[in-house]
């Protein structure tokens, strides 16, 4: 049998029914892991093992006592902008340093309803602006098949220490394509859902009308797993709506057979990198093998699609993050100041990181008089644009297969000098924000580098059924999920 | 030269919810500092919004009582600026899609009548308070997230009496509502007055200015009146007004601009994304008026052609709502609606403005006027007695025919009794008595009055009269 720390999500769920180990047992093994693994990955900033081991016990006693939760005993990384009560937030900034959050987030109290236990915060691009994980105040977290490249952002270190194994599966955040970004640079699962699927309370908003919690994970099943336990309406939140949340692993099947396959012309023109085009080729070919018919279509407004997240995004951050001015929480300037503004400029000037302050005055510029129409209003135009070229996709297909980046992982360091490509590299994930939409990043191959790449499914808003179950069926007849990155023969070797 | 005042208002109410517009915070006046808070209302990360559908409702059954046309469809909006009574440093509200849009207020000023008509009403938070210690300040956030109902005026209004007569008529409309408690005291009401000068017969209006922050009637006027002054001077010396905002010095009775910096603003307006579009269905908007209670006009009117009263009486009647309300309950009550509106607009109202109360501070119930004044058109007591009782009433409450009977206050109209009174009066005055059969009438009043006095006031007048008159035939 393979290390505990080696099973999927619903396989050591299955160990931990059977008794056959404890979650105690569990969170100890992955803790052993991640002592070894971390100080080369830095993918966590934190893990409070005797906080985990103490919700581990529980989740023990609780199954001996017959209770059961679909998620009872599961260790879980969870990404540093979610609220976790009386934990540490603080989004990867200096701003919230010291930060503890007041209670649980919607979506963390729905899985901790189904027994989940919590293991750790893991790094991510300062308040999820960014697309590398460096604009992380506390660390650089590598990527765990070459320690010179990026693991990707924002939620860089949750995919980070899902490939590296040390942990079983992580939450992230996508705002621009954050959680299917990372997933595709480091080899792992993650799952856009649609907009108002999951809960926003308690997740530090970076932008409102954006922003989703995912799972990231080893395989399609266990995303399945997770989103099941994470959907669904939140008092708390009224964005988040009120529709039945499907039995998502039931979707899953290994054929698929009747399934449209919608392959837009503006995402295949020669844009990508040969190893991401020719790999994603492949996976279509698969998914063609196993019963699916692809059809061209078309989403006209492609090419507008980064400019208008860049302004709707930063618009709305520079609102979000106005909140920080060192009065009620968080950090304060401890400079002489005269008056109030003086002290948010010091404050703010102080707290925050270059790319915070950068999307801050473009969004503020936006929104400015004199450029609201010009910019804003004519973004909020374009994005109702790209939502009627996916209705109309929609109409002869069931899910749209693309890459989720144009080039595999890039190397540290690269991003800082040209954040305007970076930006560019967004171009076939934010689309899917914009839209409302739902999007799946699966491994589907390696660059001659040695690289993941990612296969991206994208589904209508709330189809995560489709979305999942084409996701599971090309993942089940290829073996890229059983990849492991040389990080983990490294470490262990050098631990004997 | 002469110029003509355009004044519009914007007045900001505080609705009557329980709890605040965005998180289930209590919206109690005067507790401790930082006492009524959550993450929502301090603006704390990840904090959503969320409705509360009564402040929803509360506005819209403000605009159907102003006659506004109330919209299918609206939408919140975030207005940004930094300042430290602001949690989020953006408030919520409403900006180009308000819940209510036109409407109108009828004034009255020295007898002539206007109808000043809104511009919009729209919903937003309220923020905190900045607080000023010896070295130190500090922000109270129990107000913040309060829900406040903005009502625009048009520039209709031509002087500072007609400013005060729109408040006075807007907050009688809105204690009618039942949309707010209207408390001055307390901040519940507080209106932006916006005024330009412009040369008498022109049309263009002038550049206005804007004084923010009053929060009482009288205030309002004065300040006005000093606005006027002030615009009237600048532009009397050949200076331009300019587009700015100020605050009114009641000290000094003068308007001072503030410092161009504290309101200079791009509000950079814009979507609040974390809140859906509220879509009002044509049934929910028709239950809701439905449930409208009567205007003050109609009231006014209804007292009138109902229980027969003067037009006069009416009015005073309806000016507050809680009077009119004491008012057709104590009619109920004594089953004499005329004796009910003397009795209120005489003594309670004359008790009320003596001791400065408001009518619900009175000890006296609807339920206690009324037997009072059964007792008084029974003749049961007369009419002083009654009025030493309503005293009582007023002062300690209870019961009044326990409070005749403690004291002995009855009134006698046993004849067996009065008869023995009045023979011991007329055989004490067989003077007055030959005079009034002379045919001096006036002598009757003093035998009647001889008969209070023996009786020690009890006596049932209307019955001595007429003993009287029989026995000296
Ligand atoms: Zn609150």
């Amino acid at each position: 049998m393979a290390a505990l720390t080696e099973l999927t999500a619903v396989e050591l769920l299955e160990q931990l029914r059977r008794r056959a180990c404890s979650s105690e047992e569990a969170v100890k093994a992955m803790g052993a892991v991640i002592r070894r693994r971390d100080p080369a990955i830095k993918g966590y900033l934190e893990v409070d093992e005797e906080a985990a081991l103490d919700q581990a016990r529980s989740a023990d006693a609780a199954r001996a006592r017959g209770e059961s939760g679909s998620l009872l005993g599961l260790p879980l990384a969870f990404k540093d902008v979610l609220n976790l009560a009386g934990q540490p937030c603080t989004c990867g900034s200096r701003i919230l340093a010291g930060y503890r959050a007041p209670t649980d987030a919607g979506a963390i109290a729905r899985l901790r309803r189904e027994g989940a236990v919590f293991l750790g915060r893991t790094n991510m691009d300062e308040f999820a602006m960014g697309s590398s994980t460096e604009n992380s105040a506390y660390q650089v977290t590598h990527n765990p098949w070459n320690p010179d490249r990026v693991p990707g952002g924002s939620s860089g270190g949750s995919a980070a220490v899902v490939a590296a194994g040390e942990a079983w599966a992580a939450l992230g955040t996508d705002t621009g394509g954050s959680i299917r970004q990372p997933a595709a640079f480091c080899g792992c699962v993650g799952m856009k859902p649609s907009y108002g699927r999951v809960s926003r309370s308690g997740l530090v908003a970076y932008a409102s009308s954006l922003d989703q919690i995912g799972p990231m994970t080893r395989d399609v099943r266990d995303a399945a797993l997770l989103l099941k336990a994470l959907a669904g309406p939140d008092p708390m939140d009224s964005t988040a709506l009120d529709l039945p949340v499907p039995d998502y692993m039931a979707a899953l099947a290994t054929e698929l057979k009747g399934m449209r396959i919608g392959l837009p012309k503006e995402y295949f023109v020669g844009g990508s990198d040969a190893d991401v085009e020719r790999a994603v080729q492949e996976a279509i070919a698969v998914c063609r093998k196993l019963g699916a018919e692809a059809v061209e279509v078309s989403l006209p407004h492609t090419h507008l699609a980064v400019p208008t997240y860049y302004i709707i995004a930063t618009a709305e951050a520079s609102a979000n993050l106005a909140r920080f001015d060192g009065v009620r929480y968080g950090t304060r300037t401890k400079a002489d100041v005269h008056d109030p503004i003086e002290m948010y400029a010091k404050t703010r000037a102080e707290g925050f990181g270059a790319e915070v302050k950068r999307r801050i005055i473009l969004g503020t510029y936006v929104l400015s008089s004199g450029y609201h129409d010009a910019y804003y209003l004519r973004a909020q135009k374009i994005r109702s644009l790209i939502r009627d070229d996916f209705d109309r996709a929609f109409g002869t297909c069931d899910v749209i297969m693309a890459p989720v980046t144009p080039t595999a992982a890039f190397a540290l360091g690269a991003a800082a000098t040209d954040p305007l490509q970076m930006y560019l590299g967004d171009i076939f994930t934010v689309p899917v924000n914009l839209a409302g939409l739902c999007g799946l990043s699966v491994p589907c191959g390696m660059t001659t580098d040695r690289l993941p790449v990612g296969l991206q499914i994208i589904g209508p808003a709330f189809g995560e059924e489709q979305v999942f179950r084409a996701g599971y069926a090309y993942e089940q007849a290829t073996q890229w999920r059983h990849q492991r990155p040389p990080i983990a023969d490294r470490t262990d070797l050098q631990q004997g | 030269m002469n110029y003509d005042v355009t004044i519009g208002l914007e007045v900001h109410v505080q609705l009557k919810t329980r709890s605040k517009m965005f998180c289930s915070c209590s919206t109690a006046f005067g507790a401790e500092p930082n006492t009524q808070v959550c993450p929502v209302c301090l603006g704390y990360p990840g904090a959503l919004p969320v409705m509360n559908g009564e402040a929803i409702r509360y506005t819209v059954m403000a605009g159907l009582m102003l006659g506004c046309k109330i919209s299918a469809y609206s939408k919140f909006d975030r207005k940004n600026y930094f300042y430290p009574d602001m949690p989020k440093n953006y408030q919520i509200s409403q900006y180009d899609m308000p819940l209510c849009l036109g409407g109108s207020v009828d004034i009255d000023v020295g007898g002539q009548a206007k109808t000043i008509r809104l511009t919009r009403i729209h919903l937003e938070e309220d923020v905190g308070k900045n607080m000023h210690f010896a070295r130190t300040s500090g922000v109270d956030f129990n107000r913040a997230g309060v829900p406040l109902m903005e009502i625009v005026s048009e520039p209709d209004l031509t002087s500072p009496e007609e400013a005060q007569a729109y408040l006075v008529a807007l907050k009688q409309i809105l204690l009618y509502a039942g949309v707010s408690e209207c408390n001055l005291e307390q901040g519940n009401l507080r209106c932006d007055v916006n005024c330009s000068l412009r040369p008498r017969g022109t049309t263009p209006l002038g550049t206005k200015a804007e004084i923010k922050n009053m929060n009482t009637f009288k205030g309002v006027f004065h300040a006005a009146h000093a606005e006027i002054r002030r615009q009237t001077e600048l532009l009397a010396a050949g200076e331009k007004i300019r587009q700015e905002t100020l605050r009114y010095d009641p000290d000094l009775d003068i308007t001072v601009p503030m410092r161009s910096k504290e309101y200079a603003h791009d509000y950079r307006y814009f979507p609040e994304p974390d809140l859906l579009p509220v879509v009002l269905a044509p049934e929910t908007i028709q239950a809701w008026a439905d449930q409208l209670p009567e205007l003050p006009r109609q009231r006014r009117e209804r007292f009138v052609r109902e229980y027969g009263l003067p037009e006069y009486d009416a009015q005073v009647l309806v000016a507050d709502k809680v009077v009119a309300d004491y008012f057709e309950e104590t009619a109920r009550q004594a089953g004499n609606p005329k004796a009910a509106s003397n009795w209120v607009m005489t003594e309670m109202l004359r008790q009320l403005a003596a001791q400065e109360l408001e009518i619900g501070q009175a000890k006296i119930t609807p339920r206690a006027l009324g037997e009072l004044i059964r007792m008084a058109e029974s003749q049961t007591i007369n009419s002083n007695t009654a009025r030493q009782v309503f005293g009582i009433l007023f002062a300690e409450g209870g019961e009044p025919a326990q409070i005749v009977k403690e004291r002995g206050w009855g009134q006698v109209s046993d004849s067996g009794v009065l008869e023995a009174a009045v023979d011991q009066v007329l055989a004490a005055n067989a003077k007055s008595a030959a005079d009034y059969r002379a045919g001096k009438k006036p002598a009757l009043q003093f035998l009647v009055g001889q008969v209070m006095k023996v009786t020690r006031g009890k006596a049932n007048p209307a019955m001595v009269q007429a003993m009287l008159e029989q026995k000296l035939v």
